[in-house]
């Protein structure tokens, strides 16, 4: 085991993936000055720095894909996406089911969001639900270091197109990673945080903490967590979430994006339809407001599902309503 | 790399000779500087800030004579957007430091109420439409201002004034906006300052050295490019588009050539940066240089500047004071301003 943090651990994998396999390029605004110990290892030719324009970034990544690269392009902060969004959406995840199968696209298409740099709604925006909402495309939003490795590794080595989230605020975080180059985590599996019997929380990227913080706090009052970090937001693992909502009966889902049409949407919904005679309490989202994200410190903060919050919920479907729950509530 | 080849102004399209530097008053001339020096003031009072814990900022020290010689040459009917660096461009249109500032920290007394942050300041009131953080956003936005001008929705005369970096121009939009603006015949000024870097990527890296002043120009716009250090001639160059603009009504193009002497984002060690370019470009200090050029005209004696950086300093530390003492917003005014 090493320790280090979710900003080596993403170099990492970029670096043993391109030594892996000869096929794999890097490029993006600024990558070869930001990675310059891989340009040394790997060559001009594999780690390139792009004219600062998403669309082609993108749709050179689609096309090198296409053409027998595994291109992972970084596209930075995820408010940039948007500009890249027909490369993504209308080329690599369509042109497999369009050409009846005949094109595989393979590549990773990297972006940060979310709060922590205080610098506002162009930087800060989750939008992973928009690109779970595209047809061909996967969708990773890791917590740790090991996942953050292990995914980013998998997704490389993925036949698919994937959009591979990067939560700002976990950048520094540390952690043990088990650093052995053939250490993979597959797409599409949760993992259970913490083992708990009275409600179910499932959450991913840094309001995973929150959980996790919650059900500690939580333990005080007799009151037994489960906290499921999806990791994966397509292809989802429906059954660890089932099986841990059919055991506890309630569910929480926590997440910084906003709330309408977001993914806690489709847990819920999960929990509705397939473990319905299982829930003893109607299923509760904190999710972030329908706001564009503040830059003011304590605005940005205020727009995050906290601890405190998640906490308030959980007694609240344990224990029955009071009134410090409504007044926490009320913020999100 | 060779600096000079940079430095020396780029032919001009339209082979027209601009109006001579001295068409600018004396008092003009004093205020351009003095405002040269509240920006740069103004930013590195950022600089201190940051590193006490404040959010960081995209700083436009080396780039002030671009902010005040084209504002300078605008006036109360126009609309402007920007970039995210557009401190100068605040600072030069009349804004207060102290609601910049208070913005910046994320304060109640900030233009947006702390919404923005430094990266998204507009301002009703200073007719600054835009600061848009996404690379090429104000490009986007920049025709159909100028077509809501050009349709009687703005003040009679008025033109739409664009500013954005040589990096915008890698981005697809800034060929539409231009193509846009010149097939609709619409009152935009489009101004790159062409600052030589693209965060991390210096812009050769990305493209053909004159490429900005030749795609304008292909896309049919009276185009100038101009020495972006030397602010009476980016004033002549500016009040000449801007003039021609207000008759004709169709776009023009100026480019300013100029260098981003801090970081991209504060805090940037600038490890990445050629180390001879950069104090090639320090020597060619705007500000520096247009103090050297007034004490030499006997526009300014050495006692006038120093009463000059005296009330410079007294403003930015006013301004920081006033910034730190403004409450915090409330957290629960987060959905405030979302709709309508
Ligand atoms: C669409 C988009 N892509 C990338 C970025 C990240 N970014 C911010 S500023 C910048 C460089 C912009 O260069 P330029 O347009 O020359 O302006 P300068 O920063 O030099 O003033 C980059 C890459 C962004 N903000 N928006």
């Amino acid at each position: 085991m090493t320790r280090m943090t979710v900003e080596q651990a993403i170099h990492q994998a970029l670096r043993e993936e391109m030594e892996h396999d000869p096929r794999v390029i890097l490029m993006g605004e600024g990558v070869a000055t930001k990675h310059r110990d891989l340009v040394e290892d790997f060559g001009a030719e594999r780690v390139r720095n792009t004219p600062l324009a998403e669309a082609i970034m993108a749709g050179t990544a689609v096309g090198a894909a296409a053409g027998g690269l595994r291109p992972v392009v970084d596209l930075l902060f995820a408010p940039f996406l948007p500009y890249s969004m027909d490369a993504l959406v209308n080329s690599a995840g369509k042109l497999r089911y369009i050409s009846g199968g005949q094109f595989s696209f393979p590549m990773v298409a990297m972006a940060m969001t979310g709060a922590g740099w205080a610098v506002g709604a162009q930087h800060n925006h989750n939008l992973e639900a928009m690109f779970v909402h595209a047809p061909g495309l996967k969708v990773l939003m890791p917590s740790t270091p090991a996942d953050f490795r292990g995914l980013l590794k998998a997704a490389i080595r993925d036949e698919n197109p994937v959009l591979f989230f990067i939560d700002l605020g976990l950048l520094h975080q540390e952690g043990e990673v088990e650093a052995r180059a053939d250490e993979l985590i597959p797409l599409g599996q949760a993992a259970v945080r913490r083992e708990g019997t009275h409600v179910t929380m499932v959450s991913y990227a840094k309001t995973v903490g929150a959980c996790l913080q919650a059900a500690e706090q939580l333990e005080a009052r007799q009151i037994s967590a489960e906290v499921i970090d999806l990791r994966s937001l397509k292809p989802l693992d429906e059954e660890t979430v089932l099986a841990s909502v059919r055991r506890t009966g309630r569910l929480i889902v926590v997440h910084e994006a906003s709330g309408l049409c977001g993914v806690a949407a489709e847990i819920a919904a999960l929990a509705a339809t397939k473990a319905f005679d299982a829930l003893r309490a109607p299923v509760v989202r904190l999710t972030g407001p329908d706001a564009p994200a503040a830059s003011s410190w304590v605005l940005e903060q205020a727009g995050v599902p906290q601890a405190e919050a998640v906490v308030a919920a959980a007694v609240e479907l344990v224990l029955g309503t009071s009134e410090h729950t409504r007044a926490v509530m009320a913020h999100y | 790399m060779n600096v000079s080849e940079h430095t020396e102004p780029v032919a001009d399209h339209h082979g027209v000779p601009g109006p001579t530097h001295e068409s600018a008053t004396p008092e003009a001339r004093l205020s351009s500087l003095e405002t040269m020096m509240l920006i740069r003031a103004y930013e590195e009072q950022l600089v201190e800030l940051q590193r006490g814990g404040a959010p960081g900022t995209c700083t436009s020290v080396g780039q002030e004579a671009c902010a005040v010689g084209v504002i300078g040459a605008l006036d109360e009917r126009d609309r402007i957007l920007t970039n995210h660096r557009s401190a100068g461009h605040l600072i030069a249109r009349g804004a207060d430091p102290g609601r910049m500032m208070a913005e910046v920290l994320g304060r109640t007394d900030g233009y947006c109420g702390g919404r923005s942050g430094s990266l998204h300041i507009a301002s009703r009131e200073l007719g600054v439409v835009l600061t848009s953080t996404i690379v090429g956003g104000e490009l986007s936005m920049a025709p159909g201002m100028a077509l809501a001008q050009k349709m009687g929705r703005g003040e009679p005369g008025g033109i739409v004034a664009v500013f954005f970096g040589d990096g915008a121009a890698c981005e697809g939009i800034f060929h539409e906006s231009l193509n846009l603006a010149v097939q609709w015949q619409l009152p935009l000024l489009f101004v790159c300052e062409n600052n030589q870097w693209q965060a991390f990527v210096h812009r050769l890296e990305t493209m053909p050295d004159r490429a900005i002043a030749d795609w304008a120009h292909s896309h049919g716009l009276p185009t100038r490019s101009v020495d972006g250090n030397a602010v009476e001639e980016v004033y002549a160059a500016a009040a000449r588009a801007v003039a021609e603009i207000r008759v004709t009504g169709s776009p023009q193009f100026l480019e300013l050539v100029t260098y981003r002497q801090r970081g991209h984002f504060e805090p940037d060690d600038q490890s990445y940066v050629d180390p001879d370019e950069l104090v090639a470009w320090r020597r060619r200090d705007p500000i520096q240089g247009y103090r050297e050029h007034l004490l030499e005209s006997g526009l300014i004696d050495p006692e006038g500047l120093a009463a000059m950086e005296r009330r410079v300093r007294e403003r930015i530390e006013a301004a920081a004071a006033f910034a730190q003492a403004s409450a915090w917003p409330a957290p629960d005014r987060l959905t405030d301003h979302v709709y309508a």
